[in-house]
Parts: structure tokens; C-alpha cells; sequence
């Protein structure tokens, strides 16, 4: 698809790696930025903690399906890190049918004094060769190389939404909006079907899968969610095909609140474990819930996102904003939860004080060395000073990709093609 | 990528710690707006005109877009033809009269369900306002996304919905009502049949016919070329006793030649297993798209002419006056850029 520069810019992931000290985004055009977190340095304390661009590649082109006369969007639908076991860097990212496992290698080093060659690369003549050495290896300005080391292909027929790594750190799973598949990093030609809700007769499909997981600890155990706002649970040891559930989490429907669009808005667009693995945490239009796997009938937690959004759901509907599909994140310690909304605002629930804030990412609204301040929207009736009403929010500009550093309170914020980051300074 | 870093030096962001005191709570509970504050609302509300031939067309106001609604404007042709009602009126704002409690005030056509509105303008009745938003679904799953695979998700909810919405529209009666009137028969099999959006092949199989508004999509939108995967030919099921199914979501037309094929080929052979030879002739002729009229899909009122058997309707003239601008514009690119990767320029 032709992007316009500024189109292919936005931000369609972020994603922080298992130490924090990297944070991954990729954009509508195909590319992966990787920015760094500076070292604490004496020299410089104040530049702690800031992230600079590490690597830049481009990690899936637009392709062209010659069969449905349809293209394959270069998009990158999401990133997932690997756990650092080496010197380099691993991550996977996908678009809509290919998943890549990328290598982020440094070199600072390069071999010089060959003997065949000289430093230009081109070939000596044998005949003025009088001596033999051996090549050194000298430092050189740090290069930071991408290379893709497996490609993942040909395995969906149906649009990837999630991609996730397994505690086992061998396998993987992607999922699309029928298909579950399993994956071994090793092995790209072959991938095993774990959930297939495809109907047989595709005229009765009536739900799709939005985003699957697995557990942070129990290699066997993973999640997925549904359009119809319910999540399941499976085991991959009861049975190779995973149809059947082991848990399935739903919480009825209130009567009161029926409306044309409440199936829509109860569309699960997100779901991720908490780190100690005990809770999941959905994300449906309105609201944010936290399950305790323990109990499937309804969650322990549930929290307003931007209610007020409630009595516009028909204009919502009418300019397919009901169908955006937010993200949500938990911090390191799972006390807070964030996700965000529309305005460039974005929203953290503290689970414990039940306290939450609206803030908003936007160049204008944060001034140097101030500490970002709460928004609030107002509902009706009289507007304060500061309040922004409903029918002024700019629903262009959402925010859908948020990320939370694994044990600091830095967070990454992604508003269409800028990126913020954000840390809690405490004095 | 442009990124702002904010930190120490730079701005903070004080989190939920303990020195940070929270200024706002909770959000509370979405209120409906006041009748006054709707009634603003509508009239601020409403689209451009497009430029429409048909001269039985109202004329309308000049109009604003409402801040809800992005840019790039969805040509709406569902109010064009919305059947009767109250002129002038835009795109109505449904959100008022969907909220809890409001839902069934008003039945059948009746004007006027809040006396302090009268004098003013009604609000549409409550079937009314269905009725748009069975239009707004429909129209939304045959805007298909140009080249790209349209999103799965979207449609499975879009078609759940208006299924829902003719569910209900069954159990009101209302299906039935707008049967009777247009056919002159209130048969519970015409009901079952003349289901607005079903049109499985099975039903087809069996000499049922329903039209679907999937088809009609493409001649819509007067470009062949222009293909909706997003077509589903939506069906929906609609509860009654002998109910068939559901939905379609692949094309019916095997001889569609952009971007389904695939797919068509891939529901034929679906429906094929089930099928005897004897409908298998049937499913393939059931292949004129121009089956239907805009008006007959879009008011529900079937005529028999129109729900005849494939027998080829006069052919659906595709109003391409009534495509927008930027539908226009998109069909040139998508070709210009088709063309581009064909020669892989």
C-alpha cells in the first residue's frame, strides 16, 4: 500500500525488553526502531536514563498476494522480545501473515591486515605478496547491525493480531483471527495448529479470536480472547488441538445496559498476564478488567476507561472508532495498570488505592521540568477551567500502544508517530 | 520517528506515588444529554450534500460535519433513501435514543415521544433510528478497504449486530409488517425468505430467494474492479421456525474476478459437500449481482418482480453520481498502484 511519509510513521507497537534497558517500536511502514537507555555516567548524570536511537531496520515489506489481488500490509502488527542469552539481541515481529525473528548484533570491532586483500577490499596481486600476517582485530565505531535469522511464513490465512514467547524460550505461538499456531524457533518450515475455531461452514462464524498469550511461568498454559468478550484458558497437555477450554472466563452481560452495540464493545481488543502470573488483565472498549485466573464468572476488577464515551457509541460506530483496538499494560509490580484513550490521553488505574489520573501526551501540554497534569473530561453540565468536554476530544489522535519498563516506572507512550516517554521521578 | 524523552531534565511525570495528590477521580457515569443539548447536537450533525441525480431527493441544507466524524467522510447514501420520515434530517443521532431506558418509548412510526420536543423537531421513533442503523451496517460491510484484506473482526461484529437488529425486528413484528405491505402476503415463509440479508446459497439451493445486500455492493459502487472481501454477503439469521442460515462470507459469484476468487471458490466448495448436483447447477446461477436494487435493499420493501428468481434482473444501474470524491480518488490509486507492482516499478 503507498504510504504517505507521515502514514508510514506511525507507531503500531512498543515494546520493552526483559531488562528494560531496550524499548522496540514498529511502524505502519514495515520498520523496527530500537531505541537504547543510556548508561549512568558520572560525567553526565543528568542524561541518565534517556533513550536514544539504537538501531533502525526495516523489517517487512508490503507484499502483494497475486492469488486474492489483495496486499499484505507491512505493518507491524506487533514485537516480542526474546531473553538476552547471549551478547545479541533477539526479537520477533509481525505483520499481518509473516512473523521474523530479527538478531540486533553489535560490532565494535573489525579484522584488518588480511593478507590477500588490502583495507579497500580489493584483491592484491598474489605475486607482490612477500610476507605473511596475521589479521588483528582493531576497534571500530560501534555498529549496530539487524539481520533477519528465521522467517516464519505461510502459516495464516487470516490476519496475525499476537505473537507471544513461551517461558520455555523455544517455542512461540501466533495467532490470527481464527488459528492459534505453534511455533519452534528453530524450525520455520512447520508449524503446529493449537486453536482452530474456524466454523466448517464459514457462514456461521460469529467470533474471532482478538489476542492470545501465554502464561509468564507455565509453559503450558496460555490465553486467548474473543470478539464476544470472553477469554479461555487452555492447556496444552490435555490434547494437541486446544478446542476445548480448561477455563473460560465471562462475565454476564448487564441487562441494564443493553444496546445494539454491546457485543462491540465488549469485543476483547487485549489481554495479558501480570507478571507473578496469577491475574489477566482485558481491555474491551470502555473498561479495563482484571481476572483472577481462580475465578472464571466474573472479574475481580473493573475499571472505567472513558465512560463518558458511552452515549456516543452510535457516532463511534459510524466512524469506526468503536473498532479501535486499545492496549493495555501492567507495571512491574502489577500494582498499576495503563491504557489510553482518545485525545492523546492515557489512563493508570493503582490497584491498590484505586486511584487513577488521565494524562495527556502531547507536545503542547508538557512544559520542561513540569510534572504532567491530570486531565479531566467533562461529562456535562458546567465546564470547568481546565476540563476539556466530550464533544471537544479529537478522536484522531488515540493512543493504543503503551508500554511499561519491567521494574521502573518509565513508561513508552506511542501517539500515531510520536513516541514519549515518561518517568516517575522520585525526589 | 521523532521521540520526546522526558525526564529529569527534561519534564516528568509524577505516577501515582504518595506525593503526587490525585485531582481527578473516577470518571462518573455517562448521562444523556438533556433534550435541548440533543436537539444542538442533531443540528450541528449532518453531511454534505452529495451530488445526487435523483431529482425526488430532498434538498438539503448546507450542512457541517459534526466533530465525531473524521475527515474523510463516508458517502452515505442509507439517508438518501431512508424511507419517509422527517425531512431535513441528517444523519439522525442515534446515541440519544439507544441509551437505556429510551429504548422502547416510542413504537412504530410514531412522531413525537417527548412532549417538550414538540414544536421543535421530532425525534425519530425508535424503529426509525433502527432501521439507520441497519442501514449505516450494511453499507459499512460492502465499503470495502481498496487492496487490502478488510479486517475480519470488524465485519464478524458488524454482521452480528445487524443480525441482532433484524432479530429484533422480527420478534417486533416490523419485519413482517414491512412484508405485508410490500407484497400484499404475510406468510411466515416470506418472512423467513425475504430476509433482507440472507442470502446463503443454501437458501438459493433451494429456491428460496433472498436477497443480500452484498451483492449489491459491488454494482454500488460502480467499479468491478473494487472488490470487498468485506463481503459478506451478509446474511443474517434471522429466528423464525424454519430458519435457515447465516452468513455468507465469502462471495458468491464465482466469476467475480478481483480479489475474491479465492475465496468464492473457497465457499463454493464449502457449500458444495453439503449439496446435491442438482443444486450445485443452482448455486451457479445464482450469478447475477445485479440482483437487487438499491432502494428495494436498502427500505426492505421487496417487490415480486424483484424477488424473482435469478433470472437476471434488469440490470442494476449503478449510481456512480452518488460516489463520493474520494471513493473516486482511491479507485485511481489502487489502480495506479496495482498497475505499479505489476510492472514493479
Amino acid at each position: 500500500m503507498l504510504l504517505l511519509p507521515c502514514e508510514a510513521d506511525i507507531i503500531s507497537t512498543v515494546e520493552f525488553n526483559h531488562t528494560g534497558e531496550l524499548l522496540a517500536t514498529g511502524d505502519k511502514g514495515g520498520r523496527v526502531v530500537i531505541f537504547q537507555r543510556e548508561q549512568e555516567s558520572k560525567n553526565q548524570p543528568h542524561r541518565r536514563g534517556e533513550y536514544n536511537v539504537y538501531s533502525t531496520f526495516q523489517s517487512h515489506e508490503p507484499e502483494f498476494d497475486y492469488l486474492k489481488s489483495l496486499e499484505i500490509e507491512e505493518k507491524i502488527n506487533k514485537i516480542r522480545w526474546l531473553p538476552q542469552q547471549n551478547a545479541a539481541y533477539f526479537l520477533l515481529s509481525t505483520n499481518d501473515k509473516t512473523v521474523k525473528l530479527w538478531k540486533v548484533s553489535e560490532r565494535d570491532k573489525r579484522p584488518e591486515g588480511y593478507n590477500l586483500k588490502d583495507e579497500d577490499g580489493r584483491l592484491r596481486d598474489p605475486s607482490m605478496i612477500t610476507t605473511l600476517r596475521v589479521p588483528v582485530l582493531r576497534p571500530m565505531d560501534l555498529m549496530v547491525e539487524a539481520t533477519p535469522r528465521r522467517v516464519f511464513a505461510n502459516a495464516h490465512t487470516y490476519h496475525i493480531n499476537s505473537i507471544s514467547v513461551n517461558s520455555d524460550y523455544e517455542t512461540y505461538m501466533s495467532a490470527d483471527d481464527l488459528r492459534i499456531n505453534l511455533w519452534n524457533f528453530e524450525i520455520t518450515n512447520q508449524s503446529f495448529n493449537i486453536v482452530d475455531i474456524k466454523p466448517a461452514n464459514m457462514e456461521e462464524l460469529t467470533e474471532v479470536i482478538t489476542a492470545a498469550e501465554f502464561h509468564p511461568h507455565h509453559c503450558n498454559t496460555f490465553v486467548y480472547s474473543s470478539s464476544k468478550g470472553t477469554i479461555r484458558l487452555c492447556d496444552m497437555r490435555t490434547s494437541a488441538l486446544c478446542d476445548r477450554h480448561a477455563k473460560f472466563f465471562e462475565e454476564p452481560e448487564d441487562p441494564s445496559n443493553r444496546s445494539f452495540f454491546s457485543e462491540i464493545i465488549s469485543s476483547i481488543s487485549d489481554v495479558k498476564f501480570s507478571h507473578s502470573g496469577r491475574y489477566i488483565m482485558t481491555r474491551d472498549y470502555l473498561t479495563v478488567k482484571v481476572w483472577d485466573l481462580n475465578m472464571e464468572n466474573r472479574p475481580i476488577e473493573t475499571y472505567q476507561v472513558h465512560d463518558y464515551l458511552r452515549s456516543k457509541l452510535c457516532s463511534l460506530y459510524e466512524n469506526d472508532c468503536i473498532f479501535d483496538k486499545f492496549e493495555c499494560v501492567w507495571n512491574g509490580s502489577d500494582s498499576v495498570i495503563m491504557t489510553g484513550s482518545y485525545n492523546n490521553f492515557f489512563r493508570m488505574f493503582d490497584r491498590n488505592t484505586k486511584r487513577d489520573v488521565t494524562l495527556e501526551a502531547s507536545r503542547e501540554n508538557s512544559k520542561p521540568r513540569a510534572i504532567l497534569k491530570p486531565r479531566k473530561v467533562c461529562v456535562g453540565g458546567k465546564r470547568r477551567k481546565d476540563e476539556i468536554s466530550v464533544d471537544s476530544l479529537d478522536f484522531s489522535k488515540k493512543i493504543l500502544h503503551t508500554a511499561w519498563h519491567p521494574s521502573e516506572n518509565i513508561i513508552a507512550v506511542a501517539a500515531t508517530n510520536n513516541l514519549y516517554i515518561f518517568q516517575d521521578k522520585v525526589n | 520517528m521523532p521521540v520526546e524523552t522526558h525526564e529529569e531534565r527534561g519534564e516528568t511525570a509524577s505516577l501515582l506515588g504518595e506525593k503526587q495528590p490525585l485531582r481527578c477521580s473516577l470518571l462518573c457515569e455517562a448521562v444523556a444529554p438533556d433534550f435541548h443539548q440533543v436537539w444542538n447536537l442533531m443540528e450541528t450533525r449532518s453531511w454534505e450534500p452529495l451530488p445526487l441525480s435523483d431529482a425526488t431527493l430532498r434538498s438539503h441544507d448546507s450542512w457541517t460535519c459534526s466533530p465525531l466524524v473524521p475527515e474523510y467522510r463516508l458517502w452515505d447514501p442509507v439517508h438518501m433513501f431512508l424511507t419517509p420520515v422527517v425531512p431535513h434530517w441528517p444523519f439522525y443521532n442515534l446515541d440519544t435514543m439507544f441509551v437505556r431506558g429510551l429504548k422502547r418509548k416510542c413504537f412504530d412510526g410514531e412522531e413525537d415521544i417527548e412532549g417538550t420536543l414538540a414544536g421543535i423537531k421530532a425525534i425519530p421513533s425508535y424503529n426509525l433510528q433502527r432501521q439507520s442503523l441497519l442501514d449505516m451496517s450494511l453499507v459499512k460491510l460492502q465499503l470495502c478497504h481498496m487492496l487490502v484484506e478488510p479486517n475480519l473482526c470488524r465485519s464478524v461484529l458488524i454482521a452480528n449486530t445487524v443480525r441482532q437488529i433484524q432479530e429484533e425486528m422480527t420478534q417486533d413484528g416490523t419485519w413482517q409488517m414491512i412484508n405485508t405491505q410490500s407484497t400484499g402476503q404475510a406468510s411466515v415463509d416470506r418472512l423467513v425468505s425475504t430476509d433482507i440479508l440472507c442470502r446463503s446459497s443454501r437458501e438459493q439451493a433451494e429456491g428460496k430467494h433472498v436477497p443480500g445486500y452484498s451483492t449489491f455492493s459491488k454494482d454500488f459502487e460502480g467499479d468491478q474492479a473494487q472488490d470487498s472481501s468485506e463481503t459478506m454477503s451478509t446474511a443474517s439469521s434471522v429466528q423464525a421456525p424454519r430458519n435457515l442460515p447465516s452468513n455468507v462470507w465469502e462471495m458468491e459469484n464465482p466469476q467475480e474476478n478481483k480479489g475474491n476468487f479465492q475465496k468464492s471458490l473457497d465457499q463454493i466448495f464449502e457449500t458444495l459437500e453439503n449439496k446435491t448436483p442438482n443444486s450445485v447447477e443452482d448455486l451457479f446461477s445464482e450469478v447475477d449481482n445485479s440482483y437487487y436494487d438499491l432502494d428495494t435493499m436498502l427500505t426492505g420493501m421487496m417487490s415480486n418482480t424483484k424477488m424473482g428468481h435469478c433470472d437476471g434482473l434488469e440490470s442494476f444501474s449503478s449510481p456512480t453520481t452518488t460516489t463520493s470524491s474520494s471513493n473516486c480518488k482511491s479507485d485511481l490509486n489502487e489502480l495506479d498502484h496495482i498497475v505499479e507492482i505489476l510492472v514493479e516499478s
